[in-house]
């Protein structure tokens, strides 16, 4: 794990020197030619802007509390402080300052905050009405030109669920899996917000959704044209590739020279950041065959898939996924509720963990999201009954870490190192539990649920008036 | 042929069934609702549970099983699930739950599809799920057809009930499925019972076999049982308006032996619901609007209705291959108990919602759900807390048969545990 983990980590590396060069060469006025060319302008890499801010928090230190770091370390009886929305420190003991708050957490666990890699809250909101339905653009194979973030409805009553049900912090918002390329992610950090851009995750690089297997070959042979089959999904890629390498090239040729600006193509753009290692590829799949094609498939056009998502099959071809740096956020159990998940097993995390490979839980679903913990739980059970014996805070990597470092904010999230972020859960016994729940959860330091507080349960603008509002959920 | 399957699977069974077996030294946790017994015995014999709790003599010549360190539970009683009826949900070939374009509705029967052989069924029994509550799904009506009573077992005879229960959409997917409205689908309702009535009346006269005829005559005959009372007829609403209308129905129909399921706004009229002594299975966790007949929804619902007097249940939430999951629903509503504004349940009546509960809503408690004795000996020896994630099932007996502990799912676990090939190809690994 430690050495996938690095695996990912360098490449995430020259995704962000791929990124500086592009921002350099549009920031930078160019030495003038002697040509009459004119001067390249760039496009906005970034045209809807985070404008999350971290709200106030106080100084907090938890005392006599086991801890798992999400890095793979475990302390008991230990202290975490944090103060300034940052994680301060971590140790058996702590040098806390005279005004921090000081909760007494014997007992009790602490976390860093659950990252769900993979969730359509506010793409397929609740309720679930067919107007609420902005997940799938599923009028075309390829809608790499949409974006997840002007889909998501941040009042969705799911956020508040995952907040104070599963201790979730961050999650990746995903267009649906129609598509083979079903448009770019987004980053969400998990406080409630008038628009998308306030829950924005500062500085989460893009992803780009792609699915393979039964999904686009059912949806778009139902409407009989390609692909309907899975030859025919891979050829419908491949065309889209070769057309991204030759926009790529334009482009590139054009901010080194500048001259005539090409024409944009706004699916193009997102698949030229994905060339160019800014964007990443969060690609749903299930079979193992089809993901070592999809694997040779990022080799013939020079990109590169961080995570393969559900990925059923994945404990087949641990040695694979781990040759080639991929991570697969996977489900805890689900299975047999299609062809592509019929091999579906409970160990499938346990084994790709044994085997060295990048592995983390995902929901993928609004229910699951609420107790991704138990999730983990699950597969430590059927691991161990399997004799793949997993601590359990090597297990919290799988909830923190793993996908941060698969969405490339490992530097600011997913573990509690000082520095980081301090988007941190207090659980009310051993988070692997049954018998565990959420008892308070901060993000960037500022309590944003607290079960023993009615005030800081967040009602969403639908939920306000309704039959059940307040209520605990 | 199946004749000569059953009686093969009798004689094989039959002498295990027989055997007196006694566990001792467990955690006995008995599925009517009370709490667990350490150091408790269970015994079972002929396929039927003899005795359980503490201070139970062990009878000469049984077979002891010690379970010290363990625990021992009936096994869950999942509804409403589609084992044995789906190979794989969404290969529609394999699907024999829905019949979208079938000229037949409330004469569905699912229990002649039943398949025991299907692998989700080994699958899920060794997630401690013994039998399952198996309904067709409405598609062509608001009636679904007539649901069945499966055991999970290992042999060729799956069915414990047929025709247990009749399966009715009202609510959003009612008037969904009845031509666009809820008005369309009680219009739906009393038109099929009052040809149920015809049919009744005069079985010569009825027509029923005309194309256009919304209600043929197995469709009639099977909503005369549910008339009379002798079928439970199974009403899936959630909105708290739509469960009165429900519990009003008896006024006209005063023999209609109703359960709800879904019912995730039950909480807001628990005590109606208790006093027509309607029985509810519920979705356990469910706390999103997830339409709008379900804004109220939270997880306290489950824990309110008891606390009300209601017999409640927990539903599978219909996830095929997600039975198992059952434990995990119980375990969360004993978890809520400790948080500030829930109504959770305690530990054993978690338990006896995913075993006796659901049995009592079909009538059938005094059969299937608990270990008291006389009830069916489905008794599962589990390695600890059976609510528990980190606990699983060292064994399993159903109708008092010892069960084998292998599934598709360990023969794959079993194949890929080292996902490297060997000498040769994974194929020849079994």
């Amino acid at each position: 794990m430690i050495s996938r983990t690095s695996a990912v980590v360098r490449w995430l590396a020259t995704g962000a020197t791929a990124l500086s060069l592009i921002a350099c060469s549009q920031g930078d006025a160019r030495p003038k030619a002697a040509s009459s060319k004119a001067p390249p302008k760039p496009y906005s890499r970034d045209p809807y802007a985070s404008t999350y801010r971290a709200y106030p928090g106080v100084p907090t230190v938890v005392r006599n509390v086991t801890i798992y770091d999400g890095e793979g370390g475990r302390i008991d009886n230990g202290q975490v402080l944090f103060a300034e929305g940052k994680i301060v420190a971590v140790g058996q003991t702590v040098d806390a300052p005279t005004d921090a708050q000081v909760i007494d957490g014997t007992g009790k666990w602490v976390t860093p905050g659950i990252i769900d890699i993979h969730s359509h809250l506010g793409d397929y909101p609740t309720p679930s009405v067919q107007a609420h339905s902005d997940g799938n653009e599923a009028t075309g194979p390829i809608t790499a030109d949409v974006w997840a973030e002007h889909s998501v409805w941040p009042q969705d009553p799911g956020f508040s669920r995952a907040l104070a049900n599963g201790g979730v912090t961050t999650l990746q918002i995903l267009p649906g899996s129609a598509n083979l390329m079903g448009g770019r992610s987004v980053v969400l950090k998990n406080v409630y917000a008038r628009t998308m851009q306030a829950m924005k995750f500062p500085g989460a690089p893009y992803g780009l959704k792609m699915a393979c297997g039964e999904n686009p070959k059912r949806v778009y042979g139902s409407k009989g044209r390609q692909p309907s089959t899975r030859m025919g999904n891979v050829a419908v890629d491949r065309a889209t590739w070769a057309k991204a390498q030759s926009y790529r090239r334009k482009w590139d040729k054009y901010d080194a020279d500048g001259g005539d600006m090409p024409d944009r193509d706004i699916g193009m753009d997102t698949l030229r950041g994905v060339l160019a290692g800014e964007i990443l590829i969060q690609n749903h799949c299930y079979r193992a065959d089809e993901m070592a094609i999809v694997e040779d498939m990022a080799k013939e056009f020079g990109y590169k898939v961080i995570a393969f998502h559900h990925a059923v099959e994945a404990y087949k071809i641990a040695d694979i996924l781990k040759a080639n740096g991929t991570c697969a956020a996977v489900w805890a159990d689900w299975y047999g509720f299609k062809m592509e998940s019929y091999d579906g097993i409970g160990e499938n995390l346990a084994i790709l963990e044994r085997a060295g490979a990048c592995a983390m839980i995902h929901s993928d679903d609004e229910n699951g999201i609420q107790r991704l913990n138990q999730e983990v739980a699950k597969v430590l059970a059927s691991g161990r009954h399997a004799g793949i014996d997993i601590a359990p805070q090597v297990a919290w990597k799988w909830l923190s870490l793993g996908p941060a470092t698969a969405l490339g904010i490992a530097d600011k999230t997913g573990s509690l190192k000082p520095g980081k972020m301090a988007d941190v859960v207090l659980w009310n016994g051993d988070p692997f539990s049954v018998y565990t729940r959420p008892e308070r959860v901060w993000i960037d330091g500022a309590l944003l649920y607290d079960a023993n507080d009615p005030k800081r349960r967040p009602v969403s603008d639908f939920e306000l008036g309704q039959p059940g509002s307040g209520d605990v959920k | 042929m199946k004749r000569a399957f059953l009686l093969l699977a009798t004689m094989l069974a039959s002498p295990a069934a027989a055997q007196t077996v006694a566990i001792t030294g467990a955690t006995v946790a008995t599925g009517d609702g009370s709490a667990p017994i350490e150091n408790g015995t269970v015994v079972f014999q002929n396929g039927r549970i003899v005795a359980a709790g503490a201070g139970v003599a062990v009878p000469a010549g049984a077979q002891v099983i010690d379970g010290t360190g363990k625990w021992v539970a009936p096994g869950f009683v999942a509804g409403f699930s589609d084992l044995g009826i789906t190979d794989a949900a969404g290969v529609q070939e394999s699907n024999d739950s829905g019949a979208r374009t079938a000229p037949f509705n409330a004469a569905l029967d699912v229990s002649v599809a039943i398949n025991p052989a299907e692998v989700k069924i080994a699958n899920e029994r060794l997630g401690g799920v013994t039998r399952a509550l198996i309904a067709p799904e409405a598609s062509n009506s608001i009636f679904a057809g007539q649901g069945a009573v499966i055991d999970l077992g290992d042999d060729p005879d799956a069915v414990t009930r047929p025709r247990a229960f009749q399966f009715v959409e009202l609510g959003e997917a009612g008037g969904r499925l009845a031509g666009g409205s809820r008005p369309a689908a009680y219009a739906m309702l009393r038109d099929a019972l009052a040809q149920a009535e015809d049919y009744r009346r005069n079985p010569a006269a009825f027509g029923g076999r005309e194309k256009d005829s919304l209600v043929k005559r197995g469709d009639a005959q099977a909503l005369l049982r549910v008339l009379d009372g002798t079928t439970p007829l199974v009403v899936h609403v959630e909105r708290a308006s739509d469960i009165l209308t429900v519990l009003a129905l008896p006024r006209e129909y005063p023999k209609l032996k109703l359960v709800l399921t879904g019912a995730s706004e039950g909480w807001m009229v628990a005590r109606e619901i208790a006093a027509a002594r309607v029985p509810v299975i519920a979705a356990a966790l469910a706390d999103l609007p997830a339409q709008f007949e379900s804004l109220a929804a939270t997880e306290s619902n489950v824990g309110r209705m008891r606390a009300a007097g209601v017999t409640v249940g927990l539903a599978s939430t219909g996830a095929s291959g997600g039975e198992h999951n059952l434990r995990q629903f119980a375990g969360n509503l004993v978890a809520i108990s400790r948080v500030p504004g829930h109504s959770g349940l305690t530990w054993g009546q978690a338990l006896a919602a995913i075993t006796s509960g659901p049995a009592a809503a079909l009538g059938m408690d005094g059969e299937l759900g608990s270990l008291r004795a006389g009830r069916r000996a489905d008794v599962v020896l589990w390695d600890g807390d059976p609510l528990e994630l980190s606990s699983a099932p060292t064994a399993v007996w159903i109708d008092g048969r010892a069960q084998p502990m292998r599934s598709r799912q360990r023969a794959l676990r079993d194949r890929y545990l080292v996902p490297t090939e060997g000498a040769l190809p994974k194929a020849y690994e079994r």
